[in-house]
């Protein structure tokens, strides 16, 4: 086949071009004939279909996502705002900390091991592209039900990728989430979280700017893998009827990786670059036209200069390939020596492929021909914008009024114990230790907190104990019952878990993994969702920093819940002050703070009892919140707590469990007056927390309580060998640990 | 005074930096070394640290074996310069027949991070010094090419001399013979073993405990107070 060059391009108007099967729509193909004034050529057709895809054009959610720029509460922390790579937070000591979260469904689906690597990859080299060097990672992830075959398939191969990948990098894996549910069947939810850490002078965009820089490109050689990636796989919905896009998913190497990071950190601190990007979805088709369209000019490129794994590869596909650890960078004239200097120590290929240029164009060469002409912002960031029809589904009214308050309770003590054990033990609740431990939490040798804790930690300056906190949440059984509502509770739950540890929350990232955005019901799931978002940042005062959207996580007409995971992140001044989630001192009292309601709609007791989801999820109450977290952060400062853990899914016996067993210790719990026994245990009502006072520290704790209007009961104490819900039943820690240890390894060993 | 520990990087080492904390943690000074430098910059110790040197491809350890700086610290070890190999550092080191053996998949096939409890079986090398013998630690394990394996003679003979220096207690995570953690050589100064006793020197950090701190402090006082 002959090239297709600019020029051949605009003198054959009429040749057929397969812009359906890359993806793009008859308008969208339509309007890029528009903006060119002809044809696109085969490259140029590549580039628009990979940056036009829903994946990296977020041209469904826009409209939907502006809303967190409009209502982003005043905060003095954010440095780098939505936009750039990562967001950037101002955490004091002239320390700045950037973090996202990111999905990597589709690809994880199709090939847990791959698809789940390259994510932890993704995801680390946006945070390397701002300046930082990563410091941890973390991994919220979601499964069909839990004793379906294919989740024996897909699960095993996902840990066994994050561990693969993460391990090999050297970055402590510190928390994240596993969630079972049967809505995940045919659509995995694997999202992965990275965050790093630099001074703020550190800061580096993505842009290239300054005629005559030279455009590099580093890392591992372009290869055939991952072409399509964000358009055809990323952003369609499953459908058995297509051929398998097993290519699409690209293939990693994490020892490739790590020496990029290595490199490319060393780079920095020689002030070497003007601008960066990381190579992620839609490759050199993403690198090229975002730099050139975020900087003052143009941009040339030779792209026949791409070193390649495979040299039978078209230009088409070396500019939609995603072959994975490769780095883009805008390098003065008389630097570009030290950095090819830098690169070869390191034994990491780089090359010179192009240039900026003081026009406006990004164009693109192959041997000598053009064949990429066109404005570089009408492929990055002019893309499409859909304002899609949502529509409250019908089935949300009969959802809500089929109320989980109204489910069989038990009806003895004896009933009640059942129950317990059944909860903790269910797939959801019980242990995640088993996928856990295969992921290094250790490494780097400044990890605080790590799962199973509230939040991961860590230390980023050990002069001074400087510390950041993460954590991630979502319950999309509660976002399904009320998407608003649900986005709310997950961003409360994250807020909370900070807290807890006795950090100070100061900025959100997140992954809304939705369904397809062409069924008007799941876009009004995604309306509502980032609605609730928005205006939940703005009541607890915490910025978008940044994230992700996942949709057409559907299989067929079905989709997942709606499920908005939200990450957020905190600063501790002297992490020596942290609050870990074990009781372990006997003899300390247990404080339940915040209101507990008869709440149970979503509930972790109504899905193992029941298999029932219906009615209305927790009453989000984000003042109550606030609230919370100033006293556990105060708490923790002041040294009035030893142990505190936020309360959840599985409600209070679920926490009491896990602090429990964590320390080794028993606890002896009181049924409070205007409760049952039932309720206590059980209901997930929100803005709430368990913590372990020192006897000494009773008076303060509970006046501080009194005096900022926080109720706080007193539920118990630490204390024996046993969990013991007095006049109701006694569950000896032995038993508690065998039903909440053995459940994931005799599914999944 | 202080002596220098030297650690070498290769390329995908990984607790390169955590280990020289723990080397300045106990006093003593950490020098960088890199793995194309032959020179060992006047070092009276070495560490090879944890992490996957050349990605563990063909082997784990088996390119870093070659690379020039283990030629010199495979001359300086056979001369009795204490060199102690933790995780890879450890595989390094049986490929550099250093110390008999080889590290295998761990029996499960899974990567696996935990505390780990261990026994001190020999506390007169170089690096165990500062514990008694028969001491019980906890320190981090986190691999997955753990499993120490060696054919039975030599396993008898490493029994005989007492060169097995760690033993893993309360269950063998990996499936090592004869629940092998660690080892030593004849002479005492090269010491390798899988946990990591680097990520054990801070209350505050990882698994809380301090009880991998004895590894640098017995080499301290080897160098500095012997």
């Amino acid at each position: 086949m002959s090239l297709d060059t600019v020029k051949h391009a605009a003198e054959t108007p009429e040749d057929a071009q397969p812009w359906a099967e890359l993806g793009l729509k008859e308008d969208e193909y339509a309007r890029i004939r528009e903006i060119l004034g002809r044809r696109p050529t085969g490259a140029e057709l590549a580039m628009y279909s990979v940056m036009w895809s829903e994946h990296c054009s977020y041209k469904s959610s826009k409209v939907h996502l502006r809303q967190f720029g409009e209502k982003a509460p005043e905060n003095d922390a954010l440095l780098v705002g939505i936009g750039e790579n990562a967001g950037v937070v101002d955490v004091g000591q002239g320390y700045a900390v950037t973090f996202k979260v990111e999905s990597h469904n589709h690809p994880s689906y199709i090939e847990p091991y791959q698809g789940a690597a390259t994510g932890v990859g993704g995801i680390v080299r946006d945070i390397l592209a701002m300046g930082a060097r990563p410091v941890a990672v973390m991994d919220p992830l979601r499964f069909g039900a839990a004793d379906h075959p294919d989740t024996k398939r897909v699960l095993p191969g996902v840990v066994a990728g994050i561990g693969g990948y993460g391990n090999c990098l050297g970055l402590p894996n510190i928390g994240g989430e596993v969630v079972f549910d049967a809505c995940y069947q045919g659509n995995p939810l694997v999202n992965a979280l990275c965050v790093g850490v630099m001074k703020h002078e550190d800061i580096h965009l993505a842009k290239a700017s300054g005629a005559g820089n030279k455009v590099i490109l580093y890392g591992a050689r372009t290869g055939g893998d991952g072409i399509g990636g964000v358009s055809v796989l990323a952003s369609e919905t499953f459908d058995d009827s297509k051929p398998t896009k097993r290519p699409a998913v690209q293939v990693g190497d994490p020892f490739q990786e790590k020496l990029l990071i290595e490199c490319t950190l060393e780079i920095f601190r020689e002030n070497l670059v003007d601008g960066i990007q990381d190579l992620g979805g839609a490759g050199l088709s993403c690198a090229t036209s975002e730099l050139a369209s975020a900087g003052s000019g143009g941009m040339r490129v030779e792209l026949d200069t791409v070193p390649l794994r495979d040299s039978s590869l078209s230009p088409e596909e070396i500019l939609m390939s995603e072959s994975q650890e490769r780095m883009c960078a805008v390098v003065e004239p008389g630097k570009v020596d030290r950095f090819l200097e830098i690169c070869e120590k390191w034994d990491v290929i780089a090359t010179v492929i192009g240039e900026v240029t003081d026009g406006e164009r990004l164009e693109i060469f192959w041997h000598g021909e053009q064949i990429v002409d066109v404005p570089p912002r009408t492929v990055a960031h002019e893309g499409p914008v859909y304002d899609r029809p949502y529509a409250r589904p019908d089935w949300q009214d009969t959802l809500q009024a089929d109320d989980a308050n109204a489910l069989p309770r038990p009806q003895t003590p004896q009933e009640l114990r059942e129950q317990v054990l059944k909860v903790v033990s269910s797939p959801n609740q019980a242990s995640k230790s088993w996928i856990t431990d295969q992921y290094d939490r250790f490494v780097q040798g400044n990890t605080v907190l790590a799962q199973p804790e509230d939040s991961g930690m860590v230390r980023i300056d050990a002069d001074t104990n400087l510390g950041v906190a993460v954590a991630t949440d979502g319950n999309g059984r509660y976002a399904k019952l009320d998407p608003y509502a649900g986005a709310q509770l997950a961003l409360a739950e994250s807020y909370r878990n900070v807290a807890a540890t006795g950090a100070r929350p100061l900025a959100i990232s997140n992954c809304l993994n939705f369904g397809s955005p062409e069924d008007p019901a799941v876009m009004w799931q995604f309306a509502e969702a980032t609605r609730g978002l928005a205006d939940g940042c703005l009541a607890l005062g915490t910025p978008v920093t940044g994230g992700n959207v996942s949709l057409y996580n559907q299989t067929g007409e079905t989709a997942i819940h709606p499920t908005p995971v939200v990450a957020v992140l905190g600063v501790i001044d002297d992490v020596e002050r942290r609050t870990p989630m074990a009781f372990r001192e006997e003899g300390q009292l247990l404080y339940l703070l915040g209101d507990t309601r008869e709440e149970l709609g979503g509930s972790a007791w109504s899905q193992v009892i029941h298999d029932h989801l219906g009615g209305l999820p927790p009453k989000v109450d984000l003042e109550r919140e606030k609230l919370l977290a100033e006293i556990l952060i105060s708490a923790s400062r002041d040294g009035m707590i030893d142990a505190a853990h936020d309360l959840s899914d599985g409600g209070l016996v679920q926490a009491v469990t896990e602090s429990c067993l964590r320390g080794g210790t028993g606890a002896r719990l009181i049924v409070p007056d205007g409760l049952s026994a039932f309720t206590f245990l059980f209901s997930e009502s929100a803005g709430r927390a368990v913590v372990s006072v020192p006897r000494s520290e009773e008076l303060r704790f509970s006046d501080m309580c009194g005096a900022r209007g926080l109720p706080a009961t007193r539920i118990g104490v630490v204390d024996g060998e046993s969990l013991d819900v007095q006049g109701h039943f006694e569950l000896p820690l032995g038993e508690l640990r065998s039903a909440y240890e053995a459940t994931i390894p005799s599914l999944l060993a | 005074m202080t002596a220098r520990v030297g650690v070498v990087t290769f390329p995908g080492t990984l607790d390169d930096r955590d280990t020289q904390r723990a080397v300045r943690i106990a006093g003593l000074e950490a020098v960088p070394l890199w793995h194309r430098d032959k020179d060992l910059k006047q070092v009276d110790a070495v560490v090879l640290p944890g992490g996957f040197s050349y990605g563990d491809y063909l082997r784990a350890g088996a390119i870093s074996r070659f690379s020039p700086v283990m030629e010199s610290v495979i001359d300086r070890a056979k001369s009795g310069m204490p060199v102690l190999g933790i995780c890879n550092g450890f595989q390094v080191l049986t490929e550099s027949h250093l110390l008999p053996g080889a590290m295998l998949r761990n029996n499960h096939l899974h990567f696996i991070c935990r505390d780990q409890k261990l026994r001190v079986e020999n506390a007169d090398t170089a690096w165990t010094s500062d514990y008694e013998a028969g001491q019980e630690i906890s320190v981090p394990l986190k691999n997955i090419d753990g499993r120490y394996v060696a054919d039975e003679r030599t396993l008898d003979e490493l029994e005989a001399e007492g060169r097995v220096a760690f033993r893993y207690l309360d269950g063998n995570p990996n499936g090592s013979l004869r629940d092998i953690a660690g080892i030593t050589n004849a002479e005492g100064n090269v010491v390798g073993l899988m946990p990591h006793p680097e990520h054990a020197v801070e209350p505050l950090i990882g698994t809380g405990r301090t009880d991998g701190l004895g590894f640098f402090t017995s080499i301290l006082k080897k160098l500095v107070n012997a």
